[in-house]
């Protein structure tokens, strides 16, 4: 196309040209100087979870409920009086993409809190990010353990949380002698089993009792796996499956239990990582009997969880949305952060970092959490039965709240560590033993 | 005397009566308790009581309809919704659906309400159920269900089920006091006639018996345990079938496109994906508009994924690959975007989330075929995959069609010099190959998840399949397809599954590096050129 400067009488081209560029740009700056000084009057917070990939069908509801907390601080009044703006990022579940991300809201958007992450593998790519950057992120998923960091607030639970109660409901009360660990093939499951493998032991249970199994991501052919669990629970002894199977795995795996028969009071399976959530696209009738272990249910009967239960539906304006665990630490997170930026007067992360610790708040199952120096929270232990509706019948609930124990006593690397933040230990990693900080952790 | 005699047996009958009468109110007073302790003792009480009423009782509290008041009284729901009295069965009008809560059960109750019923139902009028009551008193080896079986067996009249309550009496026995060691072994020798799982798991459990016993149940776990080894290589073989197959119909598709027409198809597994949506959307349309069609749902959406998808790869072609023939790794990656594409639309038409596929009553429950179980969709998904492969290499081989693109595949200009217009026939082939693709969604929308990432776990192995096979040769592709089954099935359950996948691609790998071209390949000179 020939240029407009070489033709001569097309000037008044290049005469509308630059004054609809320069419109263009005096829009563009009017409304950007506005948002400049509108920027100024919120406090930005980052969403840090995947909208789309594999982890999409867990972590999209996590961001619809912190969109929910904003919004009702918001109507209360907003925060240190200015509203609290929600900054929304879609990392994929694209690991290095979440640390990316996490980059961007701290530096480009300019967050003062990052409330994300579902996967382990996850967390770990953002955890060199933050720790550089000097901001915090509320981790709200149940978890392996062993970390502890300063810029990391974990209202998940820790296995002493979720993994050994469950192991020990299922002694006490299914009087269980030979175990199965079936996970998928990452670090949170491949670390679990190594704890629960070595509580086990300490239990009594021989190795030949117990059996480890690996799947990939997405695992869809269960059928040899399933008929050596039937085998090895054939051997005269109670069994149970102790599942750490993540993602739609979950699926096949429980319609190929149902297919081979293999019923809840025979072979009962206690899964960490299924919720409502998850259970909300199957049929889970065949499934009646099975067991999960949480902090919470949404079958949990308190005024507290009612009444979140109606805002969360009216909130997204369709009553059949279910709520879950990690739904519920966001809410006890999001609730601890308000707390402690009103106690420390500011948004300031290291401040709110100092403030924190202490901060009380009411959990959904009519007690309170509270932020302990190891930046874990009090959480109590609910064992339920999945029904038929998806729901879960809370079978049996620890009368009191749990504290964590991030680091593993049943783990050679981790049994002498403690993790305190209060100056002047201010450590992660103490080792009590050799007494200084920063002690071997394997 | 007789007349003392019969006045003592009424009173004994009467007493009998009342004590019976007495244990059921104890049954319903615990019944009705709060722990879950208490319900379970309630029902194994009930279930000795004599109480008529205690198997509907029990039915009801399994079935999630017995309710509890206030005052502990015991309502059943009734299917209109109305309540009767539990230890009556009398109706109770006055009772109304919030005043009550549903007695709650937990995996103990559950156990006891299983084996209770079996011992009611041993007395049912269908020998059916008799045979499933038989069943879970074996499964739950209830020592006090031993009067109820002797009974039932006394009177038994068919010979299938009066086995099955034999071995349910020896499975009671065992699980009893009894020291008797001739009974004892008998009944070894009666479990040890069953031979499955369930009879395996029993004797597994009687090392603390006498030594005999132990010695005799021993011997029996053995013997299980070598009928066992040669059903379990059947099972293999069989579960190797079913990977197979479901990796025949994924690779089928991919072998005309890749084989006939030598184009990279990244896209193949969306095809796939588009199958199986395909099929969840007919089954959401019959459930709005014809809802009496639901049992044959599956079976129309096998001809509409296969015309939808059809047409989806001939857009592809017309559109995309035509322009890039002769450039494959122009065509990979303009198709790898495009199943990008393809499913990023899906996910923002259909949601991130996982679609729910219900599988018609036909393809669920698995049947024991001597010491193997076959599940039933996997057994017809084998039957489906070798159809379509029947189907697809009849087309091939006698349709004018399959002429035509047989001779397009081995001589172009030869073809297109007869009067065979190239174009259109790339076009139907690379639609034909799409469509086998989205009759395979179909089957496996029954297995694995409808999600948007559904067509990325199965690209790799479709390629794996294809090239192992001999590009270009359908036979080749079935046996490559059961064949990478069996091996992958077999070394699962040694190496992992993990560790079994990695195995399979390294020796494929050699594999490839001896016979380059795979198992059959394509002869001719145009081909080879």
């Amino acid at each position: 196309m020939a240029s407009v400067r070489n033709r001569p009488g097309l000037g008044w081209i290049r005469g509308i040209g630059l004054a609809a560029m320069t419109a263009a740009a005096a829009l563009g700056l009017a409304p950007g100087a506005t948002t400049t000084a509108h920027a100024q009057d919120t406090i930005k917070v980052g969403i840090l979870h995947s909208l789309s990939g594999t982890m999409a069908i867990s972590e999209t509801t996590l961001k619809d409920v912190m969109l929910m907390l904003i919004d009702e601080q918001n109507k209360k009044g907003g925060l240190l009086g200015k509203k609290i703006e929600a900054v929304v990022v879609d990392p994929a579940s694209n690991w290095p993409l979440f640390a990316e991300k996490a980059r961007e809201l701290i530096a480009v958007d300019k967050v003062v809190a990052v409330f994300g992450c579902w996967t382990s593998v996850s967390r770990k790519s953002v955890l060199p990010v933050f720790e550089e950057l000097g901001n915090v992120l509320f981790y709200p998923v149940q978890y392996e353990g062993e970390e502890s960091s300063k810029n990391v607030f974990y209202t998940g639970a820790a296995p002493n949380q979720q993994a050994i109660p469950a192991v020990d409901y299922l002694m006490a009360n299914e009087k269980v002698q030979r175990w199965v660990l079936a996970g998928t093939d990452y670090v949170y499951p491949r670390t679990t089993n190594k704890i629960l493998e070595a509580y086990l032991k300490t239990k009594g249970v021989k190795d030949e009792d117990i059996m480890i199994n690996y799947t990939p991501f997405g695992q869809s052919d269960w059928q040899n796996i399933v008929a050596s669990i039937k085998k090895f629970g054939s051997a005269g002894k109670k069994t149970a499956v102790v599942s750490t199977i993540n993602g739609d795995a979950n699926v096949p795996f429980y319609k190929e239990l149902g297919n081979q028969g293999i019923k809840a009071t025979d072979i009962p399976v206690v899964a960490f990582s299924v919720g409502e959530e998850e259970l909300a696209g199957i049929d889970t009738k065949p499934l009646l009997g099975h067991l999960a272990a949480w902090n919470y249910f949404m079958s949990v009967d308190t005024p507290q969880n009612k009444a979140f239960i109606t805002e969360w539906q009216t909130f997204m304006k369709n009553p059949k949305r279910v709520t879950n665990d990690p739904m519920e630490a966001h809410y006890i997170g999001f609730n601890m952060w308000v707390k402690a930026v009103e106690k420390a007067g500011t948004t300031d992360p290291a401040k709110v970092i100092d403030a924190m610790i202490g901060v009380s708040v009411p959990n959904l199952s009519g007690g309170f959490s509270a932020m302990m120096p190891n930046h874990h929270i009090t959480k109590p232990v609910l064992i339920g039965e999945i029904q038929g509706n998806g729901q879960f019948n809370i079978v049996s609930q620890t009368p009191g709240l749990i504290v964590a124990n991030e680091w593993s006593p049943y783990l050679e690397g981790s049994k002498d560590l403690i993790a305190d933040w209060r100056s002047p230990m201010s450590c992660g990693n103490y080792n009590v033993k050799i007494g200084k900080c920063g002690g071997t952790a394997k | 005397m007789k007349f003392i005699s019969a006045f003592l047996l009424c009173c004994f009958l009467l007493a009998a009566r009342g004590a019976r009468a007495q244990s059921a109110d104890e049954a319903f007073a615990a019944l009705g308790g709060t722990s879950f302790d208490d319900i379970r003792r309630g029902v194994e009480m009930l279930s000795l009581s004599g109480s008529p009423q205690a198997i509907n009782v029990v039915t009801a509290l399994q079935a999630g309809n017995l309710f509890v008041r206030a005052d502990h009284a015991l309502f059943i729901k009734n299917a209109d919704g109305s309540f009767s009295a539990a230890a009556t069965g009398a109706p109770a009008p006055d009772v109304s659906a919030d005043s009550v809560r549903a007695v709650r059960v937990n995996n103990a109750v559950r156990r006891a309400v299983d084996a209770a019923l079996g011992s009611l139902r041993l007395f049912s009028p269908d020998p059916s159920v008799r045979m499933e009551g038989a069943q879970a008193v074996f499964i739950s080896r209830d020592p006090a269900a031993l009067p109820a079986l002797d009974r039932a067996i006394a009177k038994e009249s068919d010979s299938s089920v009066k086995t099955a309550m034999e071995q349910a009496r020896a499975a009671a026995m065992l699980n009893s006091d009894e020291t008797d060691e001739t009974k004892l072994i008998a009944a070894v020798a009666a479990v040890r006639s069953r031979g499955d799982m369930e009879a395996r798991s029993l004797l597994g459990s009687l090392s603390g018996k006498s030594p005999a016993v132990s010695a005799a149940a021993a011997a029996a776990v053995a013997a299980i345990d070598r009928s066992q080894q040669i059903w379990g290589l059947l099972q293999s073989v069989i579960y190797g079938l079913s990977l197979g197959s479901v990796l025949l119909l994924a690779a089928t598709g991919l072998a005309i496109t890749f084989g006939v027409m030598g184009v990279i198809n990244m896209a193949h597994g969306e095809m796939v994906m588009i199958g199986a949506y395909v099929t969840f959307m007919t089954q959401q349309t019959i459930h709005a508009i014809a809802p009496g069609l639901q049992p044959i749902s599956l079976l129309l959406s096998i001809p509409l994924a296969f015309v939808i998808t059809g047409l989806v790869g001939v857009a592809v072609e017309r559109g995309l690959i035509r322009f890039l023939y002769g450039r494959p790794l122009e065509t990979l990656l303009a198709t790898w975007g495009l199943s990008l594409i393809l499913q990023q639309a899906v996910r923002s038409i259909f949601g991130p989330t996982n679609r729910e596929v219900d599988s018609p009553a036909w393809m669920s429950g698995a049947t024991q075929l001597g010491g193997v179980t076959l599940t039933y969709n996997r057994l017809y998904i084998i039957v489906f995959s070798l159809i379509v492969l029947f189907a697809l290499m009849a087309a091939l081989r006698y349709t004018p069609l399959g002429l035509r693109m047989r001779a397009v595949t081995q001589n172009r200009r030869m073809a297109a010099a007869m009067g065979i217009r190239t174009p259109w026939i790339d076009a139907l082939t690379f639609g034909l190959g799409s469509g086998v693709a989205g009759m395979a969604g179909v089957a496996l929308s029954q297995i694995d998840n409808v999600s948007p990432n559904l067509g990325q776990g199965y690209i790799i192995d479709s390629f794996m399949v294809v090239v192992f096979g001999g590009v270009g040769n359908l036979w080749g592709t079935a046996v490559s397809a059961l064949t990478l089954g069996i091996v992958n099935k077999f070394l699962e359950p040694i190496a992992g599954a993990v560790l079994g996948k990695i195995v399979v691609l390294v020796l494929l790998i050699l594999f490839i590096q001896r016979k380059p071209r795979g198992l059959f390949p394509l002869k001719g000179r145009a081909v080879e050129a």
